[in-house]
């Protein structure tokens, strides 16, 4: 590795106005975070479905709503983040389809069209029947929209910490977390035992396979290339973020873990509430990490 | 027709002329560079040397920039010059993102991404880019690298050490070294210490970001 010279040669850069450090930030965050939820929860809704479909009554409006809302939040964070917001039109008339951004925008907004639908379907309707039929497109549709945000990571080929499959993998995951949690608290009393047991596993599982992909990486990931090893610095030891770092494991993953297992044993719905609120804000702090030191590297 | 640059560092004195030229000729806003040179001191006090390595646009083959576009703001033009549209573009900085060299900007006043383009409006009208002419020991060598007889594909013929930045991208840059080491190419092959830069306490122009 090529830093293992610096010993010898003791270079040190005397004039450099490289990029500033961070261009993806925080709004970068919010729509990533806000994407998993809005799809996690059509995923938890589909599964539902096909699971205890007497259990999706009053269940199909209000998770649909809070998707939309979050797939709102989404679109919105992506257009503030735009240093031409007035341009956003450009996507749709001047495509370009190799970019993940461009697929993602498209698909992003048939996905939030196909969500108005099934909510004035049942608001003005009430037509259950259409509804589920809609589910299962709609559902279909939020697979590539979860994963998309993996396709323009990896496309980011300068951030070499951004590897498929293990983003799409991970955006997967985060979209599983997020909406088994979101419908843990959406779905409160309404949810059977059966049902609320089914979604704690869901969480758990999420939460511990996401834990064990960062993990692999924070322990094997240097060995694989020199720029990730110069990343993972950044949360090692005293790195600039590794506090933030494992704040974001212990609340979106540890914890979670921990209260879903007590869950299991005392059937507490408090601790269940808890670990679906850990994992819903511990996420945000996971992703801006991830986010942000890939970023932090010299590229000159 | 493809164009590529190419700079011989034996030759290269690190006196910014093709940064200020760059500058002028494209109107190229205060912060932010389409080239620059960068320095780094190799060596432990009295055995020191200095190495200055010009930076811009690699023109890839392969750019990455273009891909993750999503509007083809970013776009080959048949000499395969990777130009940009800045009437087009969204800023969304995934090309910032994208590009490995950190070549690519937001441009302060108007909020949108650009970089070098070999100077593609000077070539158009048969003239070499601002750096090339303003270069004092034509460090700078610019030509069709399809053409065997143009002067830099004599110098890639005549020179075993031929080099481009991060190969093991996959960009095919059309941007090449002569007398390159780690140090010139890597930019993790030096430190970058507080206090030891020549300009300290540089101000940025406001970008409108979210950090």
């Amino acid at each position: 590795m090529v830093h293992e010279t610096l010993a010898a040669t003791n270079a040190v850069v005397t004039l450099d106005v490289a990029l500033p450090e961070v261009f993806w930030g925080w709004y970068v965050t919010m729509n990533m975070w806000a994407k998993s939820i809005g799809t996690g929860l059509v995923f938890m809704l589909f599964l539902l479905l096909r699971r205890n479909p007497e259990e999706m009554k009053g269940l199909r409006t209000s998770a649909m709503i809070v998707s939309f809302v979050m797939m709102n939040v989404f679109l919105l964070f992506t257009l503030a983040d735009l240093h031409q917001p007035f341009r956003m039109w450009h996507i749709f008339f001047y495509p370009h389809l190799t970019s993940a951004i461009t697929v993602g925008a498209w698909m992003a907004s048939i996905f939030v069209g196909l969500e108005s639908l099934m909510i004035v379907v049942m608001l003005f309707k009430k037509d259950t029947v259409t509804y589920d039929k809609l589910l299962f497109w709609t559902t279909l549709l939020a697979i590539p929209v979860t994963l998309y945000t993996a396709g323009i990571m990896a496309e980011a080929t300068a951030r070499e910490l951004w590897q498929m499959p293990t983003e799409a993998v991970q955006m997967i995951l985060a979209a599983t977390l997020s909406g088994s949690a979101a419908m843990i608290l959406l779905g409160g009393n309404k949810l059977s035992d059966e049902t609320k047991s089914f979604f704690a596993n869901i969480l758990g599982l999420s939460a511990l396979m996401a834990f064990i992909i960062y993990m692999s990486e924070y322990i094997f990931g240097a060995m694989k290339a020199e720029e990730v090893a110069a990343i993972l610095h950044y949360v090692k030891g005293e790195g600039e973020y590794a506090t933030m770092f494992w704040i974001g494991q212990w609340v979106a993953y540890i914890l979670p873990m921990i209260l879903v297992a007590l869950y299991r044993v005392s059937r507490s719905s408090a601790m269940l509430n808890l670990a679906a609120i850990l994992a819903i804000v511990g996420l945000w702090v996971v992703k801006h990490v991830w986010l942000v030191i890939p970023q932090l590297l010299p590229l000159s | 027709m493809q164009l590529g640059f190419l700079v011989d560092l034996h030759l290269c004195m690190g006196c910014k002329g093709c940064e200020i030229a760059c500058k002028v000729e494209n109107e190229v806003p205060l912060s932010t560079w389409r080239l620059r040179v960068k320095y780094v001191d190799v060596g432990t006090f009295p055995e020191t040397k200095r190495t200055f390595t010009p930076l811009r646009c690699n023109h890839c083959e392969n750019a990455p920039c273009e891909r993750i576009c999503p509007v083809s703001a970013l776009h080959y033009i048949e000499n395969g010059i990777v130009n940009i549209d800045k009437e087009r573009c969204i800023g969304c900085a995934g090309c910032v993102m994208a590009c490995p060299y950190g070549a690519i900007y937001i441009d302060p006043e108007t909020q949108t991404a650009d970089k070098c383009t070999y100077c593609a409006h000077r070539i158009a009208s048969s003239m070499m880019p601002a750096c090339v002419v303003a270069c004092p020991v034509e460090a700078n060598i610019f030509g069709d690298l399809e053409d065997p007889t143009s002067n830099i594909s004599k110098y890639i013929q005549q020179h075993r050490d031929v080099q481009v930045r991060k190969p093991e991208k996959g960009t095919n840059p059309h941007h090449f070294y002569v007398g390159a080491s780690q140090v010139h190419l890597n930019p993790l092959a030096s430190k970058r210490e507080e206090g030891y830069s020549l300009f300290n306490n540089i101000t940025h122009l406001p970008l409108g970001g979210h950090h």
